[in-house]
């Protein structure tokens, strides 16, 4: 049951995330939601690993390798981000700039 | 009244979760995100999942908060911090749900885990510590590649410099206050952090820890030392740097061709060398870790005042 809880949440982060990377413009937000949307599927991943006997350790090596893997990118999305902000002025993609 | 505590905590993490795509302001996601990772740590230890808690609370909600907080430091210098708004996004709602509801669907449907015991292959992986006896013995691919991703985002990262910014330091210029939080705080903690970091990988053999969550503390210590203006900060030229970044996946795969010669095939350790060779790759990988986050986080060379 409380298995259940965990991975019902991490199905509604991955819904927030995904929200939030379509309507939000500022790429900082859209990096933020992306994030969510890793770590709401990592907790479905292990919750879905946590059933039956005990914990299985592989899920959770992957889960480890895939934080790390999640911090590499963002850190390559936000120097993409501040590059942006350096060449145009904002940090909103060039046709949705208009929209904000 | 433990299913009761789990429902309270979700409902919190979802709570922070929808504050930071939904609140008003930038800053203020920020610091909401980093409340929500470490919340999600407590959600992964209520799971019995410690290594992940470990993990997530130094990386997810540590370095990434660092990365962020920093990047919007950079964004509020060129000013560009600043957003509308959010407007109601209809179609973006119905995709969400959409996507939301079919995962909480497939959570129903899963068949029962058929999982391979590993219980009775472990003394062969020469460490105590599951987790650890999948990533860097039975899996061991993953982890070599996954170092390997941290050099290409790194390498990735500093393609975005300019060509005059080259030979500068790395990062934002920092000034800690003489007699400040930040000057005493870069005095205390470096040395704590160093002893526990160090201890975790030391540990993650036989139990909780290992060599990326060491790594991130050791990482943590070294920006707080930087941000506290103890340590110079570092330059993409310095040889030592650059040294410290290969050491550790050279170290590993040195390790899995010496498996190709001598043993089964590429990756493969032998269980009477396993403990041995577990311990030095982690400690060289630990190396490569801590300084390859350091240098993601810290970002591109900055091009000093010339930006602001």
């Amino acid at each position: 049951m409380n298995l259940t809880v965990f991975a019902l949440t991490g199905a509604a982060l991955v819904g927030l995330g995904v929200y939030g990377l379509i309507a939000r413009v500022h790429m900082l937000r859209r990096i933020m939601a992306f994030n969510l949307i890793g770590s709401g599927l990592f907790l479905f991943f292990g919750a879905a690993g946590a059933r039956g006997v005990g914990l299985d350790p592989i899920p959770q090596a992957l889960i480890i390798t895939g934080i790390v893997v999640a911090l590499s990118a963002s850190a390559l999305a936000v120097g993409l981000v501040v590059a942006l902000a350096r060449s145009s002025g904002t940090a909103c993609l060039p046709d949705e700039a208009g929209d904000t | 009244m433990s299913l009761v505590l789990d429902m309270a905590l979700c409902a919190l993490i979802l709570g922070v979760g929808l504050a930071t795509v939904a609140g008003h302001g930038v800053f203020r996601a920020v610091i909401f995100f980093i409340t929500y990772g470490l919340l999600l740590a407590i959600g992964w230890a209520r799971l019995g999942a410690y290594d992940v808690a470990l993990a997530e609370a130094a990386i997810s909600a540590g370095l990434t908060g660092v990365l962020l907080l920093a990047a919007h430091g950079r964004l509020r210098r060129l000013r560009a911090a600043e957003e509308a708004p959010l407007r109601p996004n209809l179609p973006a709602a119905l995709v969400a749900t959409g996507i939301a509801l079919a995962l909480g669907w497939a959570w129903f449907a899963l068949p029962d885990p058929t999982a391979p015991d590993l219980t009775a292959a472990l003394p062969q992986s020469g460490v105590g510590n599951p987790v650890t006896a999948v990533l860097l013995n039975f899996r061991a691919w993953d982890t070599l590649l996954e170092a390997i991703i941290l050099l290409a985002a790194l390498i990735g990262l500093w393609m975005l410099a300019r060509d005059r910014a080259w030979d500068n330091p790395l990062g934002l210029r920092y000034h800690a206050r003489a007699g400040g939080v930040m000057a005493s705080f870069g005095r205390v903690l470096p040395p704590i952090g160093l002893i526990f970091g160090i201890y975790l990988v030391w540990a993650g053999a036989e139990m909780t820890g290992g060599a990326f969550q060491g790594g991130t503390v050791l990482a943590a210590v070294c920006l707080v030392s930087i941000m506290a203006d103890v340590l110079p900060a570092p330059r993409i030229a310095q040889p030592a740097w650059r040294l410290a970044l290969v050491f550790g996946p050279g170290v590993f795969l040195l390790s899995g061709v010496a498996g190709a010669v001598f043993a089964q095939g590429f990756l493969a350790l032998p269980p009477e060398l396993a403990k041995p060779a577990i311990v030095t790759i982690e400690a060289a990988l630990t190396l490569s870790i801590a300084v390859t986050l350091v240098l993601l986080v810290i970002g591109p060379p900055d091009e000093g005042g010339q930006d602001a």
